[in-house]
């Protein structure tokens, strides 16, 4: 589904990827690990295609597609989703008429037609429950006075309105209690299947207890410096990163 | 440099003016006199070289002559879903036979009404084009709501406006509300052709004790329209005023908005927006005056900035002495499209008093690019997803037009700019 080889991004003139290989299949969930700086959350930023960052080399397939050459709205619509690590507040526009139109954007772009106001509302609620979101919180605006929590789950209940088959959630554990921790996991799982394939990037081990991934990759340096399975999670949690920094520093020094 | 001078430019317009009014009108010749048209580097109009504008647009200084104006077009000019009273204008006169009576509301020409005190809510002596149409204007409109009475459905203010010969129009409007009033005011100018002309409006609004007034004003004229607007009100006792101020286009608009509140328990709120493109220059001078304890006010502006308009926000309170226990607000936000664009905004707060909740800000800023790459990143095209921020960021004062088709007719017309042009 997706393949990314050799990516290399940078900002204002800084490398922060250099040389991501990833190859990511229907159905597998991979968790992306590593210390703070490393990289993480530029490759998912590089993915859904924020501007501020410059591919410098490598490239990016998704269903076939050269996904770099998409705007950033048109990744979304072949499936792309980024889950943020910070949702925006966005005063003014209601959580549910910001929905729609993305709802309807996407469908349309898909050959869908576009929900009626009924429909609409009538998948809106089959969703909430999924994240056991309110719907008081989605008349208000979007994110707009929502606690940390709520935000998180929020993004949750637009992946699962929209459906994506790629869904890359970008730190959405950080600052989560354990019940909010249980909810958002749940519904993650829930929206899981064989079409599609989840990317958890994380700095903790915690939450892929909820979610638990088939692959796990630590990201050092811009760089992909190794892989493992579920295992591999549990001895970062144990060991810490220094090990692994240390067996990158030294490798790089010889 | 401008070389308008007073007497030269504006003398055919003194020459020709009527003849009632004596005594106001010599006050306010002396007045101008006094003044002048505000020099390049006059306080008051430092960002606004009105002077200069006029002297590039403005031929020929005397009165633009009433146009024909048919039914047909006045209605094909009111918006969808219109349902309420019009006045007619043409040129700043009064076409009683295009226009609605209006039950229990008392309709006539100033020049019928030779005692009205003219000039004494909005003084000549504030400022120079109050001066010039109080001591110059033709004629204009004199609305008086009974007290106790609920005009339930609003009162629209539709004028025609074209050079016609002469390329200057004074409206002259007066509005009396009885106590325990309630009545709401649309004010509208429809352009007819491209010409420039210059239209120095002022209106005055006596309110009575406990009254709710409304006065939302469109701005959306010809692209060579200069115009100037005083608009003044005494807010007495309990009573509530709102003013919410739409501009969309013209050449120089420059508004002077002041409320004075002189009762206990009496409320002013200025809104507006402006959403100018092209080379659109609209200056907003409000003035809140609080002389007395317990009175609230409400100020938002928000403008939206293409091309190479330019914003003007210059927003004054005054909290005298005795007014302890003032609320006061004011807000003026700005979000720049184009680097050519310009804004000067400026909150002037004089407080005297030393018990009161006073706030102020004014921000400049771009469009929340991190707000946009969340919105695509939902699969919402760019266009559509700037259109949608910036409308979520006007809309804020379009909710203060409490008046249902003409909220929605602003809505339309905002979305509409939104949607094309930005």
């Amino acid at each position: 589904m997706l393949s990314i080889k050799n990516l290399h991004a940078s900002i204002d003139g800084t490398p922060i990827l250099r040389g991501i290989n990833l190859e990511v299949k229907a159905g597998e969930v991979h968790a992306i690990m590593g210390p703070n700086g490393s990289g993480k959350s530029t490759l998912a930023s590089v993915l859904a295609g924020r501007e501020e960052y410059e591919v410098t080399d490598g490239e990016v397939t998704f269903k076939g597609k050269n996904l770099l050459d998409l705007a950033p709205e048109d990744r979304a619509r072949e499936g792309v989703f980024l889950a943020f690590q910070y949702p925006v507040e966005i005063p003014g526009v209601s959580s549910t008429n910001f929905l729609r139109t993305a709802v309807n954007q996407v469908r349309e772009y898909r050959g869908q037609e576009p929900l009626d106001a009924v429909k609409f509302l009538t998948l809106m609620k089959e969703k909430m429950k999924l994240v056991e979101i309110d719907q008081k919180l989605l008349s208000r605006s979007l994110n707009e006075g929502f606690s940390g929590g709520e935000k998180k789950r929020n993004e949750i209940f637009q992946m699962a309105m929209l459906e994506p088959s790629l869904s890359i959630l970008d730190e959405t554990d950080s600052g989560l209690d354990i019940d909010a921790l249980r909810i958002v996991s749940n519904g993650v799982n829930q929206l899981k299947s064989d079409q599609n394939a989840t990317i958890v990037v994380t700095h903790y081990q915690r939450l892929l207890d909820y979610i638990v991934p088939d692959y796990v990759h630590v990201l050092y340096k811009g760089r992909i410096v190794k892989s493992g399975t579920k295992e591999l999670a549990l001895e970062l949690e144990e060991k810490g990163y220094d090990w692994i920094k240390e067996e990158v520093d030294s490798a790089a020094t010889v | 440099m401008s070389t308008l001078t007073k007497q030269d430019t504006f003398s055919s317009l003194f020459t020709a003016a009527p003849k009632n009014f004596e005594s106001v009108r010599k006050l306010a010749e002396e007045s101008f006199l006094a003044q002048d048209i505000p020099a390049p580097k006059a306080e008051e109009y430092k960002f606004t070289n009105i002077g200069k504008k006029l002297e590039q647009s403005i031929v020929n200084y005397s009165a633009a002559l009433p146009i024909e104006v048919t039914i047909d077009q006045v209605k094909s000019a009111l918006f969808e879903g219109f349902e309420g009273n019009v006045l007619v204008f043409s040129n700043g006169k009064f076409l009683p036979e295009l226009s609605s009576s209006i039950e229990s509301v008392e309709i006539s020409l100033i020049s019928a009404k030779p005692e009205l005190a003219l000039g004494t809510i909005a003084k000549p002596g504030k400022d120079a084009f109050t001066a010039l149409n109080q001591a110059t204007f033709e004629d204009g409109i004199f609305i008086s709501v009974p007290k106790k009475t609920q005009i339930e459905k609003p009162i629209l203010l539709l004028s025609f406006n074209q050079a016609n010969q002469g390329q200057v129009i004074q409206p002259r409007v007066w509005i009396e509300a009885g106590d325990f009033s309630e009545v709401t005011f649309l004010d509208q100018s429809i352009s007819l052709g491209e010409s420039s002309y210059f239209l120095n409006k002022v209106v005055e609004v006596k309110g009575g004790i406990n009254t709710q007034i409304r006065y939302y004003r469109l701005q959306n004229e010809g692209k060579n329209v200069i115009e100037v607007s005083n608009f003044e009100t005494d807010i007495q006792q309990d009573a509530r005023f709102t003013s919410v101020n739409i501009s969309l286009s013209g050449d120089l608009v420059r508004n002077n908005l002041t409320l004075n509140l002189l009762g206990s328990n009496s409320e002013g709120n200025m809104y507006g927006i402006y959403l100018l493109n092209g080379k659109t220059h609209v200056d907003n001078h409000t003035n809140v005056d609080h002389t007395i304890p317990h009175a609230e006010s409400n100020e938002l502006y928000k403008g939206i900035l293409a091309d190479q308009s330019r914003g003007v926000f210059n927003g004054k309170i005054f909290v005298r002495q005795d007014a302890q226990k003032t609320n006061a607000f004011q807000q003026n936000n700005n979000i720049l499209l184009s680097e050519e664009a310009i804004v000067n905004t400026k909150p002037q707060l004089e407080i005297w008093a030393d018990d009161v909740k006073c706030s102020h800000g004014c921000t400049v800023g771009q469009l929340d690019e991190e707000a946009l790459f969340y919105l695509q990143a939902r699969g919402i095209d760019k266009v559509q997803a700037k259109g949608l921020l910036l409308y979520a960021f006007a809309g804020e004062v379009l909710e203060k037009i409490e008046e249902e088709s003409f909220h929605n007719y602003c809505v339309s017309l905002i979305q509409e700019r939104l949607g094309s042009k930005f």
